[in-house]
């Protein structure tokens, strides 16, 4: 189905939204730190649902820790996450993560259908066979992000934009609630970048939830609906029209970010 | 040296040479399809630190069942001692790394060598002592299998039967953990009890396999095939099952080939067999060997002189690399003179007609999508179809002629 035509059925009330009505991701007080050096310091966020969202910082402002304190697979040393209104431990089937493409080794002897398959993973289990509909929707998935025609690649011969693909495609073999990605598109082609926009799009559509860390400050306007910034705090979050200004940037950023950078993003102006 | 090879291979070498292949089989299955999980997880060599942290844990079991009054040479008894303190090594290589900033690979040295160390001087301590016991515990430093008996290939049979069920039992999560950690703790999996189970089963290797190839070689076990395996496939469960036969292989022709002569020490044969089957794969495999490498690179140099030499043809200018003038006279495209061919006009044409079909199709697609295709060398019918090929062409005009 198109976007267009997702959307029609969406406002016809034809794609059912999920019951919760929480929110999906409530972080209140958390405090990660590695060593005795904190990554993220008591940082409350809320997303809102069916919405997304752009977390942006500065290199080293805690945006990639974030996420995975979020899925507790690294530990807190304070605070509390909510998912979907409850612990971490027991809404965990409710997210998919997409890792950075660079914290795996390409080199892996797996194909392209093998990763996406992966996705399925609390479905099959340790030793439930890999049937012929797993196979069908793992293939329905590469279908999405435009990679179906190379399901029996090894996943070392694809470029970084099929890559990252891939590992969208074995996300969405989840079936999850909460959508997070880590940087989906860092150094990624720009048809890998519209065919990932894409299907983050539909899924908002679905009544997904998505939240990304992102980089490009040119585009966070035109892909996301609200926004995060962080710098190891909490700098502002809120609906991109009121809190993607220059003055939170200069703030998120502070010295590094040149003025005359910020005045080419068009910003909506200061309230 | 033939026969009895063969005869040895057969199992007709006798009682002791044909448990001793056997459980030698056995160990080096079990060997191949647990180590590949351990190769994948990059985690090679604290096989080595947990192999080399058996030898106080032999010891001590010697003193103590001795102390006991029973015998200390009980096979069982003296691998639980060693099963003890390899997982004793196993954790202290984990707190170094967890608790202190020494990366694995110094962990792995300090635990290795201090356990080794400390094992070598309860064996001196166990050869000393009173009563004059002919231990024979050196004899699990590079195996011994001269006292092979049944019960101890009996329990290298269930051992490794036990490994290769886990093996099985553990393939999905084990791969999903050592391809993408975070995914994996991400899809609910116990990562860190993962890792244990895996170590768990790389420490059950190297206890079955002490008795046999001893604690020096027995990472080799674990290592060489799964390492083997990896330059056939491109698969993990295929790796797994090539790793387990390259092990079984191994360990088995090693055992005969060790019972075929005296004094070849059986150990140190499978690896050097497993070594063997190791080099052939490097030269030989196609995909990931030496040779298919190097075939891959001097047909692809091939192509690129040839499309060179077919544009500076076209273009009329000079040729001056000597490899692209030698590529186009093999190609017949040129005479021994340089002067150009009747082929070499009609290659000349369509290499040129190709090169402005190229920057009409980049122009036109918008995406970007075409310039990974775009090396000079991918033949453009195979990126498009052939309408939109004649419309590129409708647009270029009359192929010009090359004189």
């Amino acid at each position: 189905m198109t976007l267009a035509a997702l959307e029609l059925a969406r406002d016809e009330g034809r794609i059912a939204p999920f019951p919760a009505d929480q929110s999906p991701l409530v972080i209140r007080e958390l405090t990660v730190s590695y060593g005795d050096k904190p990554a993220v310091f008591s940082l409350d966020a809320a997303i809102e649902p069916e919405s997304m969202t752009a977390i942006v910082g500065p290199n080293g402002a805690g945006k990639s820790t974030l996420l995975k304190a979020a899925l507790g697979i690294v530990p807190r040393l304070s605070g509390r996450i909510l998912v979907f209104g409850q612990p971490i431990s027991q809404s965990m089937h409710r997210i998919a993560y997409v890792p950075q493409r660079a914290s795996v080794d390409w080199d892996f002897p797996t194909r392209v259908i093998d990763v996406v398959l992966m996705g399925l993973y609390r479905e099959l289990g340790f030793l439930r066979p890999v049937r012929r509909h797993h196979r069908e929707r793992a293939l329905a998935c590469l279908d999405r992000v435009g990679m179906a025609d190379f399901a029996t690649r090894q996943i070392g011969q694809l470029s970084g934009g099929q890559q990252q693909r891939v590992f969208l495609a074995r996300a969405l073999a989840q079936n999850a609630e909460l959508y997070l990605l880590d940087e989906p598109l860092a150094g990624v082609d720009a048809a890998t970048e519209k065919a990932v926009i894409d299907v983050l799009k539909t899924l908002k559509v679905e009544h997904r939830t998505v939240v990304c860390v992102h980089h490009d400050l040119a585009t966070v306007g035109d892909y996301f609906d609200n926004v995060l910034l962080i710098n190891g705090r909490k700098i502002a979050e809120g609906p991109v029209t009121t809190t993607f200004t220059a003055e939170n940037l200069q703030k998120t950023y502070g010295g590094r970010l040149a003025t005359a950078h910020i005045d080419e993003l068009k910003l909506p102006a200061a309230s | 040296m033939f026969a009895p090879f063969l005869d040895a291979l057969l199992l007709q070498a006798g009682y002791n040479a044909g448990l001793v292949t056997v459980g030698a089989a056995l160990l080096g299955i079990a060997g191949g399809s647990g180590g590949t999980f351990l190769f994948l997880r990059k985690r090679s060599l604290v096989s080595d630190g947990m192999a080399h942290a058996t030898l106080p844990g032999v010891g001590l079991a010697f003193m103590v069942m001795v102390a006991l009054g029973g015998d200390g040479r009980s096979l069982p008894g003296l691998l639980l001692g060693s099963a003890l303190s390899a997982t004793l090594g196993l954790l202290a290589i984990e707190w170094i790394v967890s608790r202190t900033r020494l990366a694995e690979d110094a962990a792995i040295g300090a635990v290795l060598s201090v356990f080794f160390g400390f094992g070598i001087v309860l064996l001196t301590i166990i050869q000393t002592m009173s009563g004059g016991y002919q231990a024979g515990l050196e004899g699990f430093l590079l195996g011994s299998t001269a006292g092979m008996l049944f019960q101890d290939a009996l329990l290298i049979a269930i051992g490794g039967g036990l490994i290769v069920g886990l093996v099985f039992v553990l393939r999905r999560p084990m791969t999903l953990v050592a391809f993408d950690t975070e995914f994996a703790a991400a899809a609910g999996i116990g990562v860190r009890r993962i890792d244990l189970a895996m170590m768990g089963l790389v420490m059950a290797v190297t206890v079955i396999g002490l008795k046999l190839v001893g604690l020096i070689l027995v990472v080799a076990m674990l290592i060489i095939p799964p390492v083997t395996a990896r330059l056939w496939t491109e698969r993990t469960e295929r790796v797994v099952l090539v790793g387990g036969a390259f092990g079984g292989v191994s360990g088995y022709v090693g055992a005969a080939l060790s019972a075929s002569a005296p004094n070849l020490p059986t150990g140190p044969i499978i690896v050097l067999v497993a070594f063997a089957l190791f080099a052939c794969s490097l030269l030989f495999a196609p995909g990931r060997g030496v040779l298919a490498a190097v075939i891959r690179h001097r047909r692809f140099q091939w192509q690129v002189h040839r499309r060179q030499g077919l544009l500076a043809l076209a273009r009329e200018e000079p040729i001056l690399d000597p490899l692209t003038l030698s590529v186009l006279r093999k190609e017949g495209l040129i005479r021994q003179d340089a002067v150009v061919s009747e082929k070499g006009r009609a290659a000349a044409a369509k290499a040129l007609l190709d090169e402005r079909r190229w920057a009409i199709a980049r122009q036109r697609s918008e995406d970007g999508s075409l310039d990974s295709h775009w090396d000079g060398l991918t033949p453009i019918e195979s990126v498009l179809t052939h309408d939109e090929i004649a419309e590129i062409d409708r647009q270029i005009g009359p192929p010009a002629a090359v004189r």
